[in-house]
């Protein structure tokens, strides 16, 4: 075996590869809960991916096809509907580790330096991410998807002058139609699973060249032994692969719960809407966006007033746009002098809650009729104004209170709590 | 561009839409995938009386049979039209242009109604017929008004008129005019029968899917034990 | 880091356990996987058993037919044609269908149920091309003087006999394919189905 690998070694660096990033890169040893979530999102990466090549051996991306496709899928392929209901709950699985991931990052200041460009490239794997769904949504070729689709391109047409060119670029009609369903077929199929797939290669090579953080926030490379080891670090492998597996099983459990007891998961994850195929006559009743885009989608009605020369529906563009491009410059509007939340003083605990808060709300009123009373006292949409505007608050205020609140000294060396 | 205007307003403010419409007063059914009587006489039923307008074009007679238990003598003899082979799918005689032209749209595929209507909604829908002179087809139902359809099963339930609304419920309240072949209670039980099948020609995995759950979560149950304690194991080393 | 108290023998046998057992979980997650790539509901549907009609059948006549995305053929021999059986014998790779494809109520001088009515899958066991039907007798055939009547392939020049057999020193190794068929009546013939399992 060893006379095998030398012969691999000479000609590949096998083992260099896996001692640097398995049996040799040296994690905290003080990961919580909250650390799962990366090696999750990998795995339904590799469930999303393997599960689509073999819907993709069945499926027909043709507009008078693809609804009766889905449906042999479903009853005629062995199997099929196991592999289907693993590919839409794998989508929604993917985007409840993604946030929780995101979370991780805000509560430790993972996103922070030195780490800022491991956190850009998560926000690129984000937005790459909503794309891949937003286009895969539109196969199934149901009357929520076709809607849905509808919907979201037409807010292209809210850029000035170019808009409406755009919009008809992205179709390939004046409508959405065959053609948008068979290059949105393309680009779900192949183009932004290769983007996504070297994202997460990008990722974690950035990763690997500054270490993992903590839940303490404090670089255990600046604490070495005098072999060069981080004090406070473990190998990969075998600690973390171990423990890891224990989270991947607890995940796999849950997601089989989904799967094989409420694959709709109550509406949410398949809508009811999209079990009729699409009708260009007749835009579903309740038409809601899948709920991942929720919050932005609260935020994009949230705005009903045009003011300074905008009309209301490009503001709700813009801060739809601006809502999620805050992001990318986190590591920049924070301002503390320690990254973890545990060392942190009140206020950024207040904003933090606040806006997973704010978060939460908007995604519900995302699913919300704006003028009903679903909360209290106030219309759904005044609701969704507020907190729109505690969301931006946390990102706009971040500079001032994460400077001026009071901290702990930061510990010298790891801890387990 | 105004077109997309006008789409746009109605993303934005479709849900003001549906404020008009509110959800009307519904009964429920009480629904049994292990009923399997029940369901027989469901697919009958259905193909005696929703088939011939309607398709359920995903499905396959010879599956039906299958997770029915009905023979293959009996779906020959009582649930085939001449011209089907077992393997067959559902498809209506009726082709879409006949549809339009008889009823003005073209009747919808049956296959998947209990996903997009809930099965409460269709056992309302189906006992909620009335006669009504000003209908083109004599019939109109309180939860679907105006409905193209007519009321496939009057021989069965008979003729009602709609006598009023209930005001605490809310619901319609008919009166019988003329009698069917069964009675009022016998008809809610064949409608439940219909919805019954309903509910499983919309999933028909739906028998298996649990039980092959029920393996799955059990078989990752011990995994997990294992991977814990192994876990325990390596951990020891960590202080 | 690791200590000497470490059990390596429960390490061992944790890890070789907890591996067996994802081994086992694996082969079970990717069952699933490999099956949907066998045939659909609907490409069973599409090999359901045919029926053909044959009371318009001619004798001499040739009556073609899909089953299972195959022709098939049926033939009703005259006995003229029965006769050649006899004596094309001798220039035959399998005369007696030893190895061969049929079934037992077809293995058979005439290679079929009754005598004069023929049923062939009508595919070369060769590289799977369809033959054409070459019923002229001698020169008209334009395959030899001596040609008493059968089948040629076009694509590698196999010859078969009105029983579907195929002659010595051509390509094919093994005579033509007789499916499952049984008679519903005289004239209704139900091809891809055993007698006993209809």
């Amino acid at each position: 075996m060893s006379k095998f690998m030398s012969w691999v070694d000479e000609r590949f660096p096998a083992t260099k590869v896996w001692e640097e990033h398995l049996a040799k890169y040296y994690a905290p040893k003080n990961f919580n809960f909250w650390y799962y979530f990366g090696s999750l999102a990998i795995v339904v990466l590799v469930i999303q991916i393997l599960t689509g090549i073999f819907l993709t051996i069945h499926y027909k991306p043709d507009s008078e096809l693809a609804f009766a496709s889905v449906e042999y899928i479903m009853r005629d392929v062995p199997w099929g509907w196991l592999i289907r209901y693993m590919h839409t709950t794998g989508a929604s699985a993917f985007f409840i580790i993604v946030y929780l991931h995101m979370f991780r990052a805000l509560l430790y200041g993972s996103h922070r330096n030195p780490r800022e460009l491991i956190w850009l490239i998560g926000c690129v794997i984000y937005v790459a991410l909503m794309a891949e769904s937003f286009m895969g949504y539109l196969l199934p070729w149901g009357n929520m998807s076709y809607w849905g689709a509808q919907v979201i391109i037409s807010l292209f047409t809210a850029i000035p002058l170019i808009g409406e060119g755009l919009a008809e670029w992205i179709r390939g009609d004046f409508v959405v139609s065959d053609a948008t369903l068979n290059r949105f077929f393309a680009f779900h199929v192949i183009l932004i699973p290769l983007i996504l797939v070297a994202l997460v290669f990008l990722h974690i090579v950035a990763l690997h060249k500054v270490g993992s953080n903590n839940p303490d926030g404090i670089e255990i490379k600046k604490n070495k032994d005098t072999n060069g080891i981080p004090v406070d670090g473990i190998p990969f492998h075998p600690y973390y692969s171990v423990k890891d597996l224990v989270g991947v099983v607890f995940f796999l459990i849950l997601f089989a719960l989904v799967i094989f007891f409420m694959p709709e998961f109550f509406g949410v994850f398949l809508e009811k809407d999209n079990f009729a195929p699409a009708n260009p006559l007749q835009t579903p009743e309740d038409i809601v966006p899948l709920w991942y885009f929720t919050p932005y989608y609260s935020i994009l009605r949230a705005n009903t007033v045009n003011f300074f020369w905008i009309d209301a529906k490009l503001w709700g563009v813009i801060f739809m746009g601006l809502a999620i491009a805050l992001f990318f410059v986190l590591p920049w509007l924070d301002r503390s002098p320690v990254k973890s939340i545990r060392y942190r003083g009140w206020q950024y605990k207040f904003w933090l809650t606040l806006f997973v808060i704010s978060f939460v709300v908007l995604g519900y009123l995302g699913f919300k009729n704006p003028d009903h009373v679903d909360l209290f006292l106030f219309k759904n949409v005044v609701w969704a104004q507020v907190f729109t505007i505690t969301y931006f608050l946390f990102f706009f205020l971040m500079p001032f209170y994460s400077r001026s609140e009071k901290t702990k000294p930061e510990p010298e060396r790891v801890s387990f709590k | 561009m105004k077109r997309l205007l006008f789409l746009m307003s109605l993303y934005l403010f479709s849900p003001l839409c549906i404020a008009a419409g509110e959800s009307k007063p519904l009964d429920s059914v009480y629904v049994n995938l292990s009923d399997k009587a029940s369901m027989q006489r469901g697919a009958r039923l259905f193909v005696n009386y929703c088939l011939p307008c309607h398709s359920a074009a995903y499905m396959r007679y010879n599956r039906m049979a299958e997770d029915l238990d009905i023979s293959e003598q009996v779906l020959k003899e009582n649930l085939l039209f001449a011209s089907d082979k077992v393997g067959d799918l559902m498809t209506t005689n009726m082709s879409a242009k006949d549809g339009k032209k008889w009823f003005g749209v073209q009747p919808p595929d049956l296959t998947l109604v209990a996903k997009v209507r809930k099965p409460d909604w269709i056992y309302t829908y189906l006992r909620s017929f009335y006669m009504d002179e000003n209908s083109p087809s004599g019939w109109n139902n309180t939860l679907f008004e105006n409905v193209a359809m007519p009321h496939i099963l009057y021989g069965l339930q008979g003729n009602q008129r709609l006598a009023g609304t209930d005001p605490e419920t809310g619901k319609p309240e008919f009166t019988l005019v003329s009698e069917g072949s069964l009675t009022p209670e016998e008809y809610d039980a064949t409608v439940r029968d219909l919805i019954n099948f309903l509910v499983y020609l919309s999933e028909p995995v739906r028998l298996k899917r649990h039980s092959i759950g029920v393996f799955v979560i059990l078989f990752l149950l011990v995994f997990m034990i294992l991977a814990y304690l192994l876990k325990k194991e390596y951990w020891k080393d960590v202080h | 880091m690791i200590d000497d108290r470490v059990d390596k023998g429960r390490r061992r046998f944790l890890t070789a356990v907890t591996s067996g057992v994802g081994v086992v979980g694996g082969a079970f997650a990717a069952t699933p996987f490999v099956l949907s790539m066998t045939p659909s509901e609907r490409a069973k549907a599409a090999g359901a058993p045919v029926e053909i009609d044959i009371s318009k059948l001619q004798p001499g006549q040739m009556l073609k037919e899909i089953w299972r995305g195959n022709p098939v053929w049926v033939i009703s021999r005259t006995p003229q044609m029965l006769e050649s059986l006899k004596t094309v014998e001798g220039e035959l790779q399998d005369p007696a269908s030893e190895k061969s494809v049929q079934p037992d109520y077809a293995k058979n001088e005439y290679r079929s149920k009754k005598p004069e009515i023929l049923v062939l899958v009508g595919i070369c066991t060769h590289l799977g091309c369809s033959p054409v039907q070459k019923f002229a007798v001698g020169p008209d055939s334009g395959i030899s003087d001596d040609w008493p009547g059968g089948f040629f392939c076009p694509c590698h020049g196999s010859k078969f006999d009105l029983a579907g057999r195929v002659y010595s020193n051509v390509p094919a190794p093994t005579n033509m394919v007789v499916p499952p068929y049984k008679f519903v009546n005289d004239t209704l013939l139900l091809i891809g189905v055993e007698e006993e399992a209809a």
